[in-house]
């Protein structure tokens, strides 16, 4: 492997792993076990019959491994394949493991997101997999099994896995990560390059980035892109499940009708940070992660 | 059928839904019980504004009318696709809203979705897809993209996924399909009344779409694949 951390260099870019060394870098050393690996080939059937190529694990890896001497349940979308979309056996891959954490009671679930969504090429299957993850995902939070988001990956978290995410109970982003709905060019598209000009970088990043994420506490926590600063900070998150109840989900609803009400008539990130306290907003996306987290940091602390 | 229409075959004159635009809601009376109705028409884009609205009356029935059964009226033309929403989190909006419905359904409101004119993508996923259980009238539309933007994004010709839809259930857009699928658990035609009635009766709580899928022959390898995760 070429990306074991050295001595003198022990940063490791999360984004710039594949899924499977994502999972042996982050997790407790050879402590991962793989259910279906690539050599039983459980492969998309429909990639096939449109004549695309296919990959032996479609696309995600699954299984348990060690975190902090916890087992815990994992779940790696590799990018780098269709964009890490959700195809049929995709999605049954991660319902699987959802229903394997309702029944054997892990630490924690540990998904590492990295998804466009739903794979267009089997469209409804894709679909209704999404919705099944979704269901299969909030029955273990219900159960009081903790379900941890890591998004830091090149491709986002976007479309119905930006829905999945946030249906969990703790998420980590690196400044570099990107969770939302339809990207930008699907924007762009669909409203023209002034409504979202997919080509700007700086613009795509303030409206869907990890920095943007967390200034609106749509991630729970910020981290460089660095393998080592997701394994401390999903270690942290074991400990914070959060069942959801009629409470809990009243509580998030006045925090989102408060956002509409501070993001009226704005499609800025920097207008919308100032309205909402955020001190030198327009500074923000000059700063690193250690920088924007001392911003958060600081408007908890005067609440 | 218009919303209305449909209502009227449902409830007759016994109820007091109305659409205010895009967003529908309000209470029936079936079969001597009250029923909360909830959704939208227009083929609306669910934006940010529109999931929250939904969600509110999810949340007030199980805070106000414990166990109520809740209709959700699904018409979309998916999310709403605006750099506003996405600048506010519309991904988090629709979460909640579906994580709303699932509580409902977890706190013992029958949950029941009925797609009576199109349904796409985004917006379908945090209503009827995570209901009990999601039914359809025939005539009514579910897709992901149409085949010819299908065709953009997958670079295969439209002559070639036009021919495939005519066999492969698993991209073509098309109400049956999801039938067959799964996802939808069957159509209503004919006696709505009936349909409704039976609907709320059978709707399983549990997630037997993978199954159904398996068993209609539309989705041939996700139920054995979650039972191969159970096994390994």
């Amino acid at each position: 492997m070429t990306h074991h951390p050295h001595p003198l260099n022990p940063r490791v870019s999360f984004a710039e792993c594949p899924a499977r060394e994502r999972i042996a870098l982050l997790f407790d050393e050879d402590t991962f076990k793989e259910w279906i690996t690539p050599a039983q080939r459980v492969m998309s059937p429909h990639l096939a019959q449109l004549g695309v190529p296919s990959s032996f694990d479609d696309g995600v890896a699954i299984g348990e491994a060690r975190l902090d001497g916890h087992t815990v349940f994992v779940a790696a979308q590799e990018g780098e394949f269709m964009g890490g979309g959700v195809g049929e056996v995709h999605g049954a891959k991660l319902v699987g493991l959802f229903k394997r954490a309702l029944r054997d009671r892990p630490a924690a679930v540990v998904l590492l997101a990295e998804s466009g969504g739903v794979r267009l090429h089997e469209a409804n299957a894709g679909l209704i997999a999404v919705s099944e993850v979704m269901r299969a995902l909030l029955d273990v939070r219900a159960a009081g099994i903790p379900v941890i988001v890591l998004i830091g990956g090149a491709n986002g978290c976007f479309g119905g896995m930006g829905i999945v995410a946030r249906c969990a109970d703790h998420i980590v982003m690196s400044d570099i990560g990107r969770l939302a709905m339809s990207g930008p060019e699907v924007i762009e598209a669909s409203h023209g390059v002034e409504e979202f000009d997919s080509r700007d970088r700086a613009l795509v990043w303030r409206t869907t980035g990890g920095k943007h994420r967390y200034l609106l506490g749509d991630c729970d926590q910020l981290v460089d892109d660095d393998v080592q600063a997701f394994r401390a900070a999903a270690i942290a998150a074991l400990a914070k499940r959060r069942p959801l109840s009629a409470d809990v989900l009243e509580k998030e609803h006045a925090l989102l009708a408060q956002r509409l009400v501070d993001g009226r008539e704005t499609r800025d990130a920097v207008e919308l940070w100032q309205r909402i306290g955020v001190t030198q907003a327009a500074r923000v996306p000059d700063m690193n992660a250690t920088q924007v987290r001392a911003l958060r940091s600081r408007e908890e602390s005067t609440q | 059928m218009t919303w209305s229409d449909v209502l009227t075959q449902l409830f007759g004159g016994a109820h007091d839904v109305r659409a205010d635009a895009d967003f529908l809601s309000g209470t029936a009376t079936f079969d001597g019980q009250p029923l909360t109705v909830v959704g939208t028409t227009h083929h609306a884009p669910i934006g940010f504004a529109l999931a929250l609205r939904q969600a509110r009356v999810v949340l007030d029935t199980v805070a106000q009318h414990p166990g109520r059964a809740i209709l959700l009226l699904i018409d979309t033309q998916g999310q709403q696709l605006r750099r506003h929403d996405e600048l506010l989190g519309i991904n988090r909006a629709m979460a909640h809203l579906g994580c709303c419905i699932d509580l409902a359904r977890r706190r013992g409101h029958r949950v029941i979705g009925l797609v009576y004119d199109q349904a796409l993508s985004g917006g379908f996923i945090t209503s009827g897809l995570i209901a009990d259980g999601c039914y359809a009238l025939p005539e009514a539309e579910i897709r992901v993209m149409r085949i010819p933007a299908m065709a953009r994004v997958t670079k295969l010709s439209e002559e070639f996924l036009t021919a495939l839809s005519k066999t492969s259930p698993v991209f073509a857009p098309g109400v049956q399909n999801y039938v067959r699928m799964g996802g939808v658990r069957d159509l209503w035609s004919g006696d709505l009344q009936a349909c409704l009635r039976d609907a709320l009766a059978t709707t399983p709580t549990e997630d037997v779409r993978a199954a159904d899928g398996y068993l209609r022959g539309g989705r041939k390898v996700a139920a054995a694949v979650v039972e191969q995760v159970l096994a390994a």
